[in-house]
């Protein structure tokens, strides 16, 4: 392991000890031609970052005594990417055990030293939302983290404040891992159809129900009777009562246009209201009746035809959503596109036109709206988490190249300052990783054993 | 009832099947006032592509329009030579996870004479959602096991694989045996893998002797002036007989540092000439020895993570310029088939970080067809070679960029297919059809 590296996991480590606070820090960027994509594009002009918040943005600023002057001339300055659906940094994904399994939540598995972290700095993308698989109808709870590189304890990457959220998952992944369909060797069990999807999801919500009330008149007799007996305790139907309470946001696998209607239709039975459709290669065509129910859609730029289900897909799925007034993100779901997601959002000028503004919103705003955690990251504006990222070309060219990455103002990524190795932790017994070269023997080896494939 | 009637009864006739199904069609064209980036011999700032049948007649800024020709007005745009992927599983693969829709893995390791041509659909729907990027021919290729059989070149116009096959380029594919751990699911112990990695070699080369001693045998047979009898046929030995004989080339399929050295010994061993490797993930590793080899190299995805948590976390996107600037002949290869249109990008990449545009042009282009032997037919804008371009307007490895017409074999091709046909359908989609309608709760 290289030196810089080690000093850097070694000097965040005792920052973490002393502090227990994750590092913030201040910082001048000046002449940066500014993509604050709420208001606009700002040439000539400077962000001042204090204490991890954006300060003022503004030209001709000066630093205060002892923070750093970052020279940005001729560069580009965007808000610090969000990837509202990933699977990096976890050591699990699927509890693919049963069709609901809302007890569950990625926050137990952050996994602080997987190198995809770093990679995704260096793709400007500072927060991600990590996703339970899709292996079940109401997975697992999901947990947005930012990117800070060099921290070891997990709960140090919480994005302290986002919103619970919990993944759901309808169509080919819970109805083959559970009905067997497409064959399998376990014992089957419903759901087998997308008629099963539905009911699995309003069985579970009848049961959330049923516990939420049983505990509201608990509540409500304690109040009269101090030795009034309490329901048994559910984890599992506590987070579907929390959902039903609207204190969790639905993230929801999905493709087809015919399931994201059935889960329109079951989420205004029970009076939910904030839905975020993941991967909905078919959104763009129910993009009406998901503008007029206030839902959101996160999708990918390009991917189809690696299923049946995202056979009759459009890379204009962004744009049609997008011009129907829709909420809409772009995603990685992966380790590769998660580090580019940039040239994602560009791939929606291709096809369909749009603007750059609408193109960056798709991966900094928008699905800060769909984690509702806008308030707080999303676009250059003053009073935000100073989370930003500086290019050395226009962040929707192809040869634009990410060369430094703030998270609270920290400077976690820097092109000039890149050693090789940038490992946290060096196993010795470890062998080399070296996962891109998997066979498709290896595939289908994997695929009979592990959950964690179902993620798409 | 009358009214539903009517509707459903207009409604039949507009899925009345009409004339004005767009097809690609030859014929004389004329694309004028062009920029025109030949790749060959510099750029043209303003001049004229003819294009007579299935070729490039006449190119330069003073080329008259030939009487009858269409004229496409080129102002503001430019031609490029079309771009050809150096490995794809395109028309082999239709839908990922329906194993019943791919064609491009067969049962077993040795499968050399699979022919990845015969397999090819040429109705994919992935075909016409490829091309309108400009990507206009690329390799289809068998994988798995350790010869999984022949490659080929393919346009992406056509109704049947012959009407497709670009050059008769076919080149025999080895999936050169790994020595390494797979990744972290892989178990094994290092004598256990060291011994699979023996046993592999030992395999290939077993393998390799006896298509040696099949090629004597057959030489002798066709020598000999009263042969006795035919010798016995063994189709993987037959299918292998060009390749031992250097007449057809061997496209080597490895990845790793340790890997890439040992192909090179082996090819250096058996004195092999007509050799290209391809994927080729860690040649940065040892580019001086792969330059030194005089080897081409089939370079790709660029858009990849780095092969090690130990490399800079852009080692992936550097890879084929680092190789390029060694001394390598690089051209380069997504290995997709639904997301071929991605090539420009796996360039512009390539081209940001360190490998140059220019470079990065000519490695979709014309790098591309020296290594397949058909640089007098592909790769550049020249009089003479095939009409295989496209218009754009502007750099075709910038997303923003739109490609306005492509040329296939002198096809002008339908610039669309089926994701267009849907923005189309459904950008606004209650314009002149059924207004949307309110979600309603299923219990009403």
């Amino acid at each position: 392991m290289k030196k810089p590296a080690f000093f850097l996991g070694f000097a965040l480590l005792m920052a973490t000890a002393v502090t227990a606070q994750p590092q913030t820090g201040s910082v001048l960027i000046k002449n940066a031609t500014v993509l604050t994509v709420t208001n606009g594009t700002l040439e000539n002009t400077d962000v001042l970052v204090r204490d991890g918040k954006i300060a003022r943005i503004g030209q001709g600023l000066s630093a205060p005594g002892g923070v750093e002057v970052v020279d940005a001339t001729g560069k580009y300055v965007m808000p610090g990417i969000i990837d509202a659906h990933a699977h990096i940094a976890l050591s699990a994904v699927n509890e693919a055990t049963d069709p609901v399994t809302a007890m569950v939540t990625m926050e137990d598995v952050v996994n602080p030293y997987h190198i995809g972290i770093y990679r995704a700095l260096a793709g400007g993308v500072t927060t991600s939302h990590l996703m339970h698989g899709s292996a079940n109808v109401i997975g697992g709870q999901n947990e947005t983290i930012k990117h800070r590189w060099g921290y070891t304890n997990p709960d140090d990457l919480r994005f302290e404040g986002a919103p619970r959220t919990i993944k759901f998952a309808l169509g080919e992944n819970p109805t083959r891992v559970h009905g067997n369909r497409g064959g399998g060797s376990g014992k089957a069990k419903v759901p087998a159809t997308r008629m099963g999807v539905e009911a699995v999801l309003r069985d579970a919500f009848e049961q959330g129900l049923r516990y939420k009330e049983a505990w509201e008149r608990y509540e409500a007799e304690r109040r009269r009777n101090p030795r009034a007996v309490p329901p048994p305790y559910d984890l599992r139907l506590e987070t579907l009562a929390d959902i039903l309470r609207g204190d969790i946001l639905v993230h929801c696998h999905s493709y087809r246009a015919d399931e994201i209607l059935m889960l329109l239709r079951v989420l205004k039975d029970y009076g939910i209201e904030k839905v975020t459709f993941q991967h909905a290669n078919e959104a763009f065509k129910v993009a009406p009746e998901l503008a007029a129910f206030g839902a959101y859609a996160s999708v990918f730029s390009d991917w189809w035809s690696y299923k049946f289900e995202v056979y009759y897909s459009t890379a204009y799925n962004a744009a049609i959503l997008t011009r129907n007034g829709v909420v809409t993100s772009v995603n990685s779901d992966s380790g590769e596109l998660n580090r580019h997601l940039y040239h994602e959002a560009a791939k929606s000028q291709r096809y369909g036109g749009l603007t750059d503004d609408e193109a960056l919103a798709l991966i900094t705003i928008n699905p800060a709206r769909q984690l509702g955690i806008d308030d707080r990251v999303g676009s250059i504006e003053v009073g935000k988490d100073a989370d930003l990222v500086v290019f050395d070309g226009h962040p929707l060219s192809v040869y634009a190249i990410p060369v430094m990455t703030f998270v609270d103002g920290v400077r976690y990524f820097d092109r000039e300052r890149d050693p090789d190795d940038i490992r946290l932790h060096v196993d010795p017994e470890a062998a080399v990783d070296a996962s891109r070269f998997v066979t498709d023997e290896d595939w289908h080896a994997l695929e009979a054993t592990a959950g964690w494939l179902f993620q798409f | 009832m009358n009214l539903l009637l009517t509707l459903a009864v207009g409604l039949l006739l507009q899925l009345q099947p009409t004339d004005d199904v767009p097809k690609g069609y030859q014929g004389t064209f004329a694309i004028t006032n062009a920029r025109i980036e030949t790749v060959a011999n510099g750029t043209i700032e303003r001049g004229t592509v003819v294009i007579r049948g299935d070729r490039i007649e006449a190119v330069g800024p003073d080329v008259a329009v030939p009487a009858g020709a269409e004229v496409i007005d080129g102002t503001g745009m430019t031609v490029y030579p079309g771009m050809i992927d150096s490995g794809t599983h395109l028309g082999l693969a239709e839908i990922g996870a329906v194993d019943e829709t791919n064609d491009y893995r067969e049962v077993g390791d040795l499968n050399p004479q699979m022919e990845a041509l015969t397999a090819v659909n040429p109705n994919s729907v992935l075909i016409p959602v490829t091309r309108v990027s400009g990507v206009t021919t690329v390799i289809a290729e068998p994988s798995g096991g350790l010869f999984p059989g022949v490659a080929a070149l393919i346009n992406l116009v056509g109704y049947t694989p012959e009407q497709m096959h670009a050059g008769g380029v076919r080149l025999m594919v080895l999936e050169f045996p790994t020595t390494g751990r797979r990744g972290f699911f892989d178990r094994r112990s290092d004598e256990e893998i060291e011994k699979a990695a023996e046993k592999a070699l030992k395999k290939l080369n077993d393998i390799w002797d006896r298509a040696v001693l099949y090629a004597k045998i057959d030489s002798a047979y066709h020598a000999a002036k009263n042969p006795p009898r035919k010798p016995e046929h063994v189709p993987e030995m037959e299918a292998l007989l060009p390749v031992v004989r250097g007449e057809m080339p061997l496209m080597i399929k490895v990845n790793r540092e340790k890997d890439i050295l040992n192909a090179i010994e082996w090819v250096k061993e058996r004195g092999l000439k007509n050799v290209v490797f391809s994927e080729v993930a860690e040649g940065w590793r040892v580019a001086d020895k792969l330059a030194e080899a005089g080897i081409p190299c089939l370079v790709g995805p660029v858009l990849s993570i780095p092969t090690r948590d130990s490399d800079r976390y852009d080692k992936a996107y550097a890879n084929a310029g680092l190789m390029q600037q060694a001394g390598v002949k690089v051209a380069l290869r997504t290995g997709e088939a639904e997301n071929v249109r991605n090539l420009p990008f796996n360039a512009g990449f390539a081209a940001a970080y360190g490998m140059g545009r220019e470079e990065a042009l000519r490695a979709v282009t014309l790098n591309a067809a020296e290594i397949f032997g058909i640089a007098g037919d592909y790769g550049s804008i020249e009089p003479g070679k095939k009409a295989n371009l496209f218009v754009a307007d502007g750099d075709p490895f910038e997303p923003k960029t739109q490609v306005h017409h492509v040329f296939i074999d002198g096809f002008r091709i339908p610039m669309t297919n089926r994701q267009i046909e849907l923005y189309r359908e459904f950008l606004h989609r209650d314009e002149g059809r059924l207004q949307p309608v309110e979600v309603r709760p299923a219990s009403n």
